[in-house]
């Protein structure tokens, strides 16, 4: 299953993760500065066995989950609603190219103002950041669909309802797969960065906190984990994907 | 479908958004949230303040900086990655982790190495652009015809040459998407840099304004730099379909 590429990916990370022990160990680099990538793991098994910091980073992953799910739902639906309106499309294919353009970030502070401090402003960032990604998956799904589909439903006369249900989801479902990706990223973007810029709560917060507060080994640990979740999950994302290509092309 | 209507309809949304902008100020009261010609008159007046203006300066300087450093290193890094496609293979995976990674978690350690000032920012938006461009100059570079590389053998071409009479010119669309997008993510690393522990800058504006609960000022300083972005990116855009166009 494991290629030699990943071998190597591996032992470039090994590699890298003892370099940085050791030059923190030998005072290459200040323990102020970096603390030893030893110490660090050691402040993830703390925090993980800290009843505070796990409420902490389950509201974070409760955030994220949440605005996912918006995102894919919402973009879905939108993409379905702006592909069937050829014009609307066209007009909004301007907005659609500079989007990751707009420093949405920049917009924050308006959406704690108007929805006050905690989760909502937090989902709706990472709601607002993956939103054109999904929709512009469902509808590079929608246009790559083959019109043989519709015939072969005709053919068997099935509804409307059951022939987008049973032709059509599975064949746009590649496409909906990377759109769902790209949300997931993206809200995990969306809600740490938030949580770091202004909240009281999540991994995010956490983070900020530990750094004003010079508890540097805490702020290492849970930068770790950030690194590590997000690797995971893209690793299993990834390792889908590839699933779902080599069944596709079977 | 023509042209101009494609751009009326575009008029159309552009002034619908406005309209429901507009509508939403009057609903929620213009306390709440101040009406798009309430923004414009409060960016004017922030416009003729001498401060602002620095604040503006500073914003911009450290962009000066940071866009080209993400540029040379995502296209230089891209390249290599490119046309070793061991290497290519190797660490792609790992530059989409670090692609999807909220970068803000590694500021405490950029303001740890570069200390409090533009440094700090300027690494800040090179580290949220360069993976972008990285990614998308390698696919870019992995997807010019072998038979184009196999003519550059045939002319003994040096590696060098290869590279600059070859490699660039045929991967140039797709090196240009690259250099926009990361731009634009080069924009937004530096806008939350300055949002977090700087003195000067836009983004310290934007957190002082959250401070003092003034939501003019975050409105304009918003629309300000979305404007700025917008600009650049739609000039990168026309640049690329020039580029398009003739090749």
């Amino acid at each position: 299953m494991i290629g030699r590429d990943g071998v190597i990916r591996a032992f470039i990370v090994a590699l890298f993760v003892v370099a940085l022990e050791l030059a923190c160990r030998f005072g290459m680099i200040s323990k102020f500065t970096i603390i030893p990538p030893s110490q660090m793991f050691a402040s993830l098994l703390d925090i993980l066995s800290s009843k505070a910091e796990l409420s902490q980073i389950g509201t974070s992953l409760l955030n994220i989950f949440v605005a996912a799910l918006l995102t894919t739902i919402i973009g879905f639906f939108l993409g379905i609603g702006v592909h069937a309106v050829p014009r609307l499309r066209a007009a909004l294919d301007p907005l659609m190219v500079s989007y990751n353009a707009l420093p949405l970030f920049a917009f924050y502070p308006l959406f704690i103002l108007i929805l006050g401090v905690g989760s909502p402003p937090i989902i709706l960032m990472g709601v607002l950041l993956g939103l054109p990604s999904m929709m512009l998956a469902t509808m590079n799904g929608l246009d790559c669909l083959p019109p043989v589909l519709s015939k072969v439903g005709s053919v068997y006369h099935m509804s409307p309802m059951s022939q987008a249900l049973r032709l059509k989801l599975p064949a746009a479902a590649p496409y909906l797969f990377n759109g769902i990706r790209l949300a997931i990223a993206y809200a995990f973007i969306g809600v740490i960065a938030s949580e770091f810029i202004l909240s009281g709560s999540g991994i995010g917060f956490g983070v900020g906190f530990a750094y004003n507060s010079f508890d540097t080994r805490t702020m290492y640990g849970l930068i770790l984990l950030v690194v590590i979740l997000v690797a995971v999950i893209n690793t299993l994302l990834h390792v889908w994907d590839r699933r779902l290509e080599s069944r596709r092309t079977r | 479908m023509s042209s101009r209507q494609r751009n009326l309809d575009i008029v159309w949304l552009a002034l619908f958004l406005l309209a429901v902008w507009q509508g939403l100020s009057m609903l929620a009261g213009s306390d709440t949230l101040i009406s798009p010609i309430g923004t414009m008159r409060h960016l004017a007046e922030l416009l003729q303040t001498e401060r602002f203006n620095a604040d503006m300066l500073e914003t911009l300087r450290a962009i000066a900086a940071a866009v080209p450093g993400a540029i040379l290193l995502g296209v230089s890094c891209g390249v290599l990655l490119g046309l070793h496609h061991r290497s290519g293979d190797v660490t792609e995976p790992m530059l989409v982790t670090l692609y999807a990674l909220p970068k803000v978690i590694f500021y405490p350690i950029v303001l740890l190495i570069c200390g409090l000032g533009i440094s700090a920012r300027i690494t800040f938006g090179i580290i949220h652009g360069v993976f972008p461009i990285i990614l998308f100059v390698m696919n870019a570079i992995r997807n010019i015809r072998p038979v184009t590389l196999r003519s550059a053998r045939a002319f003994h071409l040096s590696n060098a040459q290869t590279i600059s009479t070859i490699v660039l010119p045929a991967a140039l669309p797709g090196i240009m998407t690259g250099v926009r997008v990361g731009t634009s993510v080069t924009l937004l690393g530096v806008l939350i840099g300055e949002m977090f522990a700087a003195k000067h800058g836009l983004g310290f504006r934007l957190m002082t304004a959250i401070d003092s609960h003034d939501q003019a000022s975050i409105v304009a300083i918003a629309v300000l730099f979305s404007a700025f972005a917008l600009i650049i990116n739609a000039a990168l855009l026309a640049l690329s379909r020039r580029i398009n166009r003739d090749t």
